[in-house]
């Protein structure tokens, strides 16, 4: 391997091989810094952009980041490739792909064919030439609907995840904000909550009371607590009513493993899930949580950029077929992405890949104390993303998570952006809303709380 | 807060459940006005966040620190990280976990002064709230170094380190040869929480060992452990690592086990339904 150079008036630049160059070329970001992986210089960067644009989409055939001699994420990714679905394409350099999914040529139909045909690191090296614009647009032409109690990812639907979080997991402080979520609209992707702890009777006892609600009011939709897989799989076994299952993924095996998972373990969760047939409207069973830096903080990166390893992690998500996939853009702390403006553009760019991969892609569009943000950068990052198409967000009692002390974005969020987008949730979920009298037959929030609801009040 | 005084009471929606805060801190029930948040919620989030910005970027003011220490008979010295200032500290954690070249001639020095090893060596690193630090540190130091005086063990130092990080106290504790480390760092702080102080405890320090080896006790602060009560649980380890003769996961806390007292049921559900 000889590697890759780009030229530049006087100056030559010369990119040791494929996955060096990949991160040469990515936009700046801290955590490819702290890695010793980014460009040295913003002309060096340019000149990987360029360098990287005029490369073959072939390329990626012969060379990869990660050999999947040792590592079963490039296994999937060779052995999963669709050879016919790439034919379209295949004569490309990859400045070439990123004219092409900007064309005409580029419908939601005809991506939809090509998505198999495409491998991570095509997709997050076209993304590395793209203006936020372009990884708006090109976003916006993928649908990638899912379903289970309702119907998820349709033109004109944002959906949300209501995250009722409690620092000790206290039934009433859950339920409290459950309702609160409920009365604002919100909780069609998933009524989801982050336990305070992974002790399986904790959890169980949370899988109970979400299902009883859920149950008793007859909502469409579904519900996750977010612990790790080997639980969820234990509950399924025992008959604890589990709708979705959870996992943390990343795009190594060596950062899958330092979460305690590989691709059998999923596999096994995902038949256990399907076997149950608790979806009314459909069977995709697993919510999957990604993050870039995720890689990197385990110190299994192998030398590739932090947004490649991301994109990595799609491939996993999408052999396990998901209703959801959310990545938590901003949580992970400004060593890895520094400030808004990182946060943004990395958002934008998980759900392009996404998206483009076949996704149902979601965001926690959010930041911690200790990065250079604010609310101010949240609401860009949404307005973009609605904007993108994209099919979740997370919903907090005014955005703040007083569980794992970070700030997402609030169920007054949802209500903004589907205002100004004329956006709507799940169309199961919207005729409960209507039904129930949380929302007027306009679809507006109705200005009285339902008797049904108002009556719990009285008793306490 | 001031109130915010509200001109036009007919355009804000309230909502009912508010008393269902008794439950919770999240911030339910703060009404709406169209779909958007009112003023007065929309400031009290923003108040919120500015404290916790100036808990992570106002720096530590060492001085009234090392006096309050002072008055309790401790003697500290100021150390810093290899990170410059804040920008550095947050973007390269790796700096943060080490001593500069100044901070290890000043330890180097103390101890051709003091050649005899010490058994604890308490460090007070600012990490993501100078805040926490500034307002709880010194008492919560004195606390516990008194208790552990009176049995008798020998205390080095109190070293300070600006732009440190938890493993710093690793570097500090090799340096000065100590047997226990006890280290008080500024957490990262959560809208409602910028002044929660963490104690991170080592048996036998040294450079490069990992959190496998640290015990924890987490959320210091007047809202949520009080020092008294961090200080038991503390000492509760120190005395069962110089039993056992090591620290970390291989030391599972069992010090405590009243949590989860306010149990509430949910109202959700008729009272028939809940097991």
């Amino acid at each position: 391997m000889t590697g890759y150079s780009a030229t530049a008036g006087q100056q030559r630049w010369q990119f040791e091989d494929l996955k060096t160059l990949l991160a040469k070329a990515t936009p700046l970001r801290s955590g490819d810094c702290l890695a010793g992986l980014a460009a040295g210089s913003a002309r060096e960067r340019v000149a990987a952009q360029i360098a990287l644009a005029n490369l073959p989409l072939k390329v990626f055939f012969n060379e990869q980041v990660i050999s999947p001699d040792i590592d079963e994420v490039s296994r999937l990714i060779v052995d999963s490739h669709d050879v016919v679905a790439f034919a379209p394409i295949s004569h490309l350099t990859v400045g070439d792909f990123r004219n092409w999914l900007l064309s005409d040529k580029a419908t939601s139909d005809s991506l939809k064919r090509l998505s198999p045909g495409l491998t991570p690191e095509m997709v997050a090296a076209v993304s590395k030439l793209m203006r936020v614009q372009d990884l708006i647009l090109v976003a916006s032409k993928c649908r990638n609907e899912t379903a289970f109690r309702n119907s998820l990812g349709g033109k004109g639907v944002l959906s949300t995840r209501l995250q009722p979080n409690h620092p000790i997991d206290d039934p009433a402080g859950v339920a409290a904000s459950i309702l609160d979520g409920l009365m604002y609209g919100s909780g069609d992707a998933v009524i989801g909550i982050n336990p305070a702890t992974d002790n399986y009777a904790a959890v169980t006892d949370l899988l109970k009371m979400l299902d009883d609600i859920i149950q008793h009011y007859e909502i469409p939709t579904q519900s996750c607590v977010l612990t790790h897989v080997t639980n969820q799989i234990e509950a399924i076994n025992r008959g604890v009513p589990i709708d979705l299952v959870f996992q943390s993924i990343a795009g190594t095996q060596a950062a899958n493993e330092s979460f305690g998972i590989n691709l059998a373990m999923l596999g096994e969760a995902n038949q256990a899930a399907r076997e149950l047939n608790r979806g009314s409207v459909g069977n995709n069973v697993m919510y999957f949580e990604t993050g870039q830096g995720s890689a990197l903080s385990a110190n299994a990166h192998h030398g590739v950029d932090q947004q490649t390893c991301e994109v990595r992690a799609y491939a996993v998500a999408r052999h396990f077929d998901p209703l959801l996939v959310n990545t938590v853009v901003g949580f992970i702390g400004p060593e890895y992405l520094y400030d808004g403006k990182q946060i943004i553009r990395a958002g934008l760019e998980d759900h392009f890949c996404g998206k483009l991969l076949g996704l149902p892609m979601g965001c926690d569009i959010c930041y911690t104390n200790h990065a250079e943000a604010d609310q101010d950068d949240m609401d860009m990052l949404l307005t973009q993303m609605a904007v993108a198409g994209i099919n979740f967000i997370m919903g907090i009692p005014g955005g703040d998570d007083i569980m794992l002390n970070y700030q997402t974005t609030s169920f007054h969020d949802a209500l903004y952006i589907r205002e100004v987008l004329g956006l709507h949730p799940a169309p199961e979920f919207e005729r409960w809303l209507q039904q129930v009298g949380i929302t007027q037959p306009s679809g507006k929030l109705s200005n009285r709380m339902p008797d049904q609801f108002s009556g719990l009040l009285d008793g306490l | 807060m001031n109130e915010i005084k509200k001109a036009d009471s007919d355009t804000v929606i309230e909502n009912r459940w508010a008393s269902l805060r008794r439950y919770t801190d999240a911030r339910i029930a703060q009404g709406r006005t169209g779909v958007s948040l009112p003023t007065e919620a929309l400031l009290a989030f923003q108040m919120d966040h500015a404290s916790a910005r100036d808990a992570v970027h106002i720096a530590l003011q060492t001085e009234p620190l090392m006096t309050a220490l002072q008055a309790e008979g401790y003697r500290s010295l100021v150390l810093q990280s290899r990170a410059n200032d804040r920008s550095e500290y947050l973007q390269r954690p790796d700096l943060g976990r080490r001593l500069n070249e100044l901070a290890l001639a000043t330890l180097q020095a103390y101890r051709q002064q003091h050649p005899e090893p010490v058994q604890v060596s308490l460090v007070i690193a600012d990490g993501l709230s100078s805040m926490a630090v500034q307002s709880h540190a010194a008492a919560m130091a004195t606390a516990v170094l008194n208790r552990l005086e009176t049995r008798g063990l020998s205390i080095g130092p109190v070293s300070i380190v600006t732009q440190g990080r938890v493993a710093v106290g690793d570097e500090v504790g090799e340096q000065l040869g100590a047997q226990l480390l006890i280290l008080l760092v500024g957490e990262r702080p959560g809208l409602s929480s910028p002044d929660s102080l963490g104690i991170y405890y080592t048996y036998q320090p040294e450079v490069g060992l990992t959190d496998a080896r640290r015990n924890c006790i987490s959320n210091v602060r007047p809202a949520g452990m009080s020092i008294a009560a961090a200080s038991d649980k503390l000492l509760w380890l120190i005395d069962e690592s110089m039993r056992l003769g090591c620290s970390g996961v291989a030391l599972k806390d069992q010090s405590v086990s009243a949590t989860g007292v306010n149990n509430h049921k949910n109202f959700l559900l008729p009272s028939d339904h809940s097991a």
